[in-house]
Order: structure tokens, then sequence, then C-alpha cells
């Protein structure tokens, strides 16, 4: 029996796929017009109007710790940059720590001394397998809020405190001819990099080496410590005094803050220890070996040969780290340090009622994150496939 | 030539292990001494802290009077802990559940057993639709409101009906992704994306805010049912990422066979492709379970009172104030166990499933 042209039509895979297609693409639409709608008419019942207009408005409440200028007076849109700011803040100190903790227990994991080995394995197997919040709440509730009152502060060094209200650090002043010696200093670090490109250079046209390093870092101190002492010490701290109840001067950490970068830190750490031991793990010992025959020495065949190929193996999950770190961020709202989330998602949500813009911008901003950070990614892996076999 | 010469004692039994592991040069033996004193400072003020100073009889914390730790506050707030406010005539109920979940779990983990994939699936199918019944009533029972559910009971609640309903989400989602239809694969890589782009605070905010507006007049979901929504979008998004990792490590050439031998795609996609893809990402699932196991915490922030928001809650009560520590170690231990006990199955598996290709 011949087929009829009806089903030939109905079973034709380009007229099955836009049939497909259409259905889904249309129950899409419905869906969304349908959720619009019930939208629309709950906002009218209650008298919400939409659109961005509340960011102008005074917001009314305060900010426990702001980086820039902020009162009750200020803006809703205001509120929203203050937040913004102290997730980066919380961010950006968070990745700081983790790096250096998670290479250090990454390194650790893979010596050939059993013991510490076994130290950082435990320490990895044991903060990875704990929620992030239950660590954030050991630290705020158990340790920090748990910590002496002011008068019996711990103390590193007489310009260092610690206690229930936060971290007390000494802040540097600048007195006059400092600046003479920021313009040397970042001269130095510009003639350092030119002395690499030039060392580097001679060395692939001539084979000669130049122990640039050394010397680049014997010049940026030796000319930085002479400006200091030449100019006689211009810079002085502001070192917190205990008057009162409480230290005055100096920086203050909220211990929001700290608990919050802490357990941020040490949690993102154990993961970046595990990408940093697949990195180089992921070297074959072939390389290594190969380095060691033509007579590398053990610091060179690091440098040279494994720390390089490692990197392009650690680079794409570590920014996946980076990024995970920013958003478990917004775990801040739990111990009210006052981030994107707590601040904008929260107070500010509460007071205004505006639920679909404001949380539209907090998980845009939050979206725009996680897009840059992938553009990057794909450039970099773009770059670093071209010396691949 | 004597071939009988033993090795130098220092090379073989302990000391030749300890040589080489611990004191082959003069740095790893100041390393070690490092690594030691740390063990020093670290596990045994530990160990007396939990263990041989603590306090585990009594009923009141006047009990409490030696230095470690008073484990009496967990004691007495076990059956919070443990069910919530779950009514006290109706927890067998959810011990029949807590019976049935440990029993197939055993089953399961006991190795050489037949039928385990029956096991598997009345744990995935079957059980949770008793569950359903069991915890918020129906078929004669009385009606339990969802506000009453709370500590370990409320977690395992939200971290299965995550995993449960969240795989099926997150297939769909890959195969949607992978799909030669452009409408569709756009659809789910926007989807995917979004949810993967946003922490699951947000995620929740977004559930206990604004779910309400988007439902018609007079339809009202509870607070857990929002939470549970958002926490089921946003794992299957994470999931549908490991999927398609598994579609995609799969040859082209068994795609080929099945098309070749008439197959449509939804029986290419059912009988060849998914069961060899999904066996090869069982370990990166698991791995996703043990992240939405911990995530479940966050449900605290929008108000549910779960393990971790009990723990906060009974150290609040001022019969017991001031032994936050207890309640965090003892949440943070039972966290360990399961997460960790995970991760060790899924390490398994991986071994047992590798069949070398």
């Amino acid at each position: 029996m011949r087929p009829s042209k009806f089903s030939n039509f109905i079973f034709n895979r380009n007229v099955q796929g836009t049939f497909y297609q259409a259905i889904t693409l249309s129950l899409v639409i419905l869906g969304v017009y349908y959720i619009v709608q019930n939208t629309a008419e709950n906002m009218m019942a209650r008298g919400l109007a939409s659109g961005f207009q509340f960011l102008g408005v005074e917001s009314q409440f305060d900010i426990g710790m702001t980086l820039i200028e902020y009162s009750p007076t200020s803006t809703y849109f205001d509120a929203f940059i203050v937040g913004l700011l102290n997730t980066l803040l919380v961010a950006g100190i968070g990745i700081f720590f983790a790096t250096i903790v998670g290479f250090a227990f990454g390194i650790m994991r893979l010596s050939s001394n059993w013991l510490i080995a076994k130290i950082a394995e435990t320490y990895i197997e044991v903060i990875r397998n704990i929620p992030l919040l239950l660590q954030i709440f050991f630290w705020y509730f158990a340790v920090l809020r748990a910590l002496p009152k002011p008068k019996q502060s711990i103390e590193f060094m007489d310009s260092i405190f610690l206690n229930n209200r936060g971290l007390f650090l000494p802040d540097p002043n600048f007195g006059e001819g400092s600046s003479i010696i920021f313009s040397l200093f970042w001269i130095t670090i510009v003639i350092s990099i030119i002395i690499f490109v030039w060392s580097k250079r001679r060395q692939n046209r001539t084979g000669i080496t130049f122990p640039a390093f050394y010397v680049s870092i014997a010049l940026v101190l030796g000319v930085f410590f002479a400006a200091l002492t030449a100019t006689g010490f211009p810079v002085s701290f502001d070192i917190p005094e205990l008057k009162g109840f409480n230290y005055k001067g100096g920086t203050r950490l909220i211990p929001e803050l700290v608990a919050l970068t802490f357990a941020l830190s040490m949690y993102t750490a154990a993961f970046i220890a595990e990408v940093v031991r697949a990195g180089i793990m992921a070297v074959s010992k072939g390389q290594t070996e190969a380095a060691r025959s033509v007579g590398l020495k053990e610091g060179l065949v690091l440098r040279l040969i494994i720390i390089p190929q490692a990197l392009r193996v650690i680079v794409p999950p570590l920014t996946n780290q980076y990024l995970n770190l920013t958003k478990n961020s917004s775990l801040a709202a739990a111990i009210a340090y006052p981030d994107l989330v707590l601040v904008f998602a929260g107070t500010a949500l509460m007071q205004t009622g505006q639920a679909i813009e404001i949380i539209g911008m907090v998980m845009g901003v939050y979206l725009f994150l996680s897009l840059f950070t992938s553009i990057i990614m794909n450039l970099f892996n773009r770059i670093m496939r071209v010396g691949e076999r | 030539m004597n071939k009988n010469i033993t090795p130098p004692v220092i090379e073989i039994g302990i000391i030749g292990w300890l040589k080489k592991n611990l004191f082959s040069t003069w740095y790893n033996t100041i390393l070690t001494l490092i690594g030691l004193y740390f063990i020093y400072l670290i596990i045994p003020p530990l160990l007396s802290w939990i263990f041989f100073d603590a306090t585990f009889s009594g009923t009141t914390r006047e009990d409490c009077t030696s230095s470690g730790a008073c484990w009496v506050f967990i004691k007495q707030n076990m059956k919070l802990i443990i069910y919530g406010l779950y009514p006290s005539d109706e927890l067998w109920r959810i011990n029949i559940a807590y019976f049935l979940l440990t029993v197939s779990i055993i089953y399961l983990l006991i190795p050489n057993l037949k039928y385990k994939g029956f096991v598997g699936i009345f744990l995935l199918g079957i059980f949770p639709i008793i569950c359903v019944f069991l915890f918020s009533g129906g078929l004669g029972l009385e009606n339990v409101e969802t506000r009453l559910w709370g500590g370990l009971f409320l977690t395992l609640v939200i971290a299965g009906v995550g995993i449960v309903l969240s795989l099926p989400i997150g297939i769909m989602l890959a195969l949607g992704r992978r799909s030669k239809l452009p409408v569709v694969s756009l659809l789910s890589t926007i989807f995917i994306e979004i949810w993967r782009g946003v922490p699951l605070i947000t995620v929740l905010f977004m559930a206990s805010n604004m779910f309400p507006l988007f439902m018609p007049e007079g339809v009202n979901f509870d607070k857990l049912m929002r939470a549970l929504i958002g926490v089921m979008f946003f794992s299957a998004a994470y999931l549908a990422e490991v999927v398609r990792g598994g579609l995609q490590a799969m040859p082209k050439g068994q795609y080929e066979a099945s098309q070749a031998a008439g197959l449509t795609y939804w029986k290419m996609m059912g009988l060849i492709i998914l069961p060899q893809s999904l066996k090869i990402v069982i370990p990166a699932i698991i791995g996703s379970f043990i992240a939405l196991f911990k995530d479940t915490t966050l449900v605290l922030i929008i108000g549910l009172f779960d393990f971790l928001g009990i723990i906060q809650f009974v150290g609040t009560n001022p019969d017991w104030l001031g032994f936050s520590h207890e309640g965090y170690v003892f949440a943070a231990a039972i966290f360990w166990v399961f997460c960790f006990g995970m991760s060790r199955y899924s390490q398994r598996l991986e071994k047992k499933l590798d069949t070398g290709n």
C-alpha cells in the first residue's frame, strides 16, 4: 500500500518539529500570560503600582554598615547600592582568603608526608559535608558573639583587638610625602615589567638568562624602603583605643562581616583545595619526567611545566567556585549582615511591597555576575586552547 | 652471593613506613612535628569536651556541672528536633515513614541482593505517595497542617521532594536543551541558566513573596508548598546540567544505530541513550543531591523550622540559653553523617559501575 499524501505530510520530520515547537511556544506564552494576568489583578486588588518610581523615594531605614554615605533620608536606590557594595565587599575578601587557604590545603593534600596529607583530607571532608549556613551560625552565634566584652578583648601586638563588638584594626594615616612614595612604587613596578619583557626577549634570541624576578623584587622593595627612610616615615597608624565601653579609632569590622567572610572562606577553600588537587594530578607524570630528563631543576619543572598546565585545568572550576562564593554570600541575610538580599529583598521589600521589581533587580544582579563570569571563562578557554595539541 | 640477607630494619615494617612517609627529609620531619602539635592542640580538648567531660544523664540544665558538653540539652529536646511540632498522638505516622526509609536504604546498601531495582522504584515512586497521605492526612487519617511540621522530619521531606521531583524535570530540561528544535532548546536553556545564575535564597524569597501574586484570587499555597516549588525548580536546573553532561558523553554511534534501527525519538532516548548516560552520571547526580540536602537549611530564612531551624529555636528557649555549641555540634554531626555517607556511597558506585569503556 502506498502511503497517502496526508500521512506523508504528518510523518514528515520538519512538519512534526514545527508542530511540537508551536505547541511548546503556545503553552509557554499561555502560562506567562496567565501569570501576568493574575499578577496584574492581584496588584490592583492590593493597591500596588508597578514600576520603578519607588527607587527615588526616601527609604526611612538605616543600615548598620555602609561603604558610601547613607542615611534614612537616602533613597531606595541608594539602599540598593549600599547592599550591592556590601555583597561585593564580602565576596572580595572571601575570594582572597579562600584562594590562599584552598591552594594551601590542595597542595598539602598531595604532600608526600602522610600526616600532612591526612590533616588536609580531614579538613576537606569535614568542611565540605556540613551545610554552609550551619557553619555561619556557628562562627557568628557560638564563637564571635560569645567573645569577651571590649574590656577583656583579645589582643594581637597591642594594635588589633577582637571582642564581641567586632574586629578592630589600625588605620594607616598617610602624611606629607607619602604621595612621592606611592608614585615611586608604581614607577618601579612598571620598570620591573619592562625588565621581564626585555629578559624574556633576550633569552628567546640569545639563550642568555637574566634573574629578572630577584632584580625586580630588590628594585621595588629597595626603592620603597629607601623612599620611606628619605621622607622620614610619613605613614602613621591610627590604633584603636579603649574609651569607655568600646574602642574608638581605627577600622571596625562588624562581627557579622567577620563571621560571614570567615565561614565563606573556610567553606569555599575546601572546594578550591579539591579543584587544585585535581588540576595538579591532571598533569601527566610523563611531563615531569620529561622535564627532568632535559635537565630542568626542580623549581623550574614546577614553574615552567607543571603550574602552567595545571592552571589551565584549575582556572575554569576555580572561577566557578568564586561565583558560588558570591552567590553564597547571600546567606548574610540569616545573621543580619546588610548585604544586597537583606537590605533590598528584605527590608526594602517589606516596606514597599514591590516584590516583582525588587526581586527582579536582585536576581538581575546575580544573573549579570554569572553571565559576566561565564563570558570571561569562555574567552579564557579560547585563548588557552591555542597552545594545545 | 647470599640471597637471604633481609633488608635493613630501618627500611621495612613500621619503622620503614615511618621513615618513608613522615621523616624522609629534614623539612618533612619539621612538617610532621608541626602537624603533630596541631593535632595535640585540637583533638584532646575536643574529645574531652564531647565525651570525657560531657554530661549525658539528667533532665535539666542544673545537671550539667562538668566542663564538657551538656548533651542533656539535646536529649531533652530530642522530640522537637526529630519531629518538630507534629502532634504527639500522630508521631507513629512519621515513625512508619522513617522505618520504611531506613529498611529500603539498608536493603539497597547490602551488596549482591536481588530485586534492588524494585526497591529503588518503590523508594522513588510508591514511597513518596504513601508519605503524602501519612504526613498530611487523608484516607481516614487526621489532617496535620504543614506549619506543625519541623525538625529532621521536615529537612528530609524537603530534600526528598526535591530529589524525587527534580530528577524527571531535570531530565526533560536536559533533553530540551539538547533538542534540535530551536524553540524548545532556547526555552530550556533560558530556564536552566536563570535558575542556576541566582542564589537559592533569592529563589526562596521569590517563592514566598511572588508566588501569591502569580496565582488567581482564592488559590493559596502554604509556606512549605512555596518553598518546595522553589527548591524543586532550583535543583532541577542543576540536575539538568548534570544529565546533559551524560548525554554529551554518549558516542554518536549510539544515536545513529538507534535511528538506523527505526526507533522514534522517545524510544531512542528512553531505551538506548538515557539508561546509558544516566548510569555514567550517577555519581554526579548524588553530588547534586548532597548539595540539595545541605541547601535545605536555607528554608529557615523564610520561616520554616527545619532541622537547623529547630536547633536555633530550642537554643533561644530561656531554660536552655547558652548551649548553642552543643546544638551546632550535634547538627553538624548529623548533617556530616548523611552527606559523607552519600558521597562514600557514590564513590563505591562509581567503581562498581565503571565498565572500563
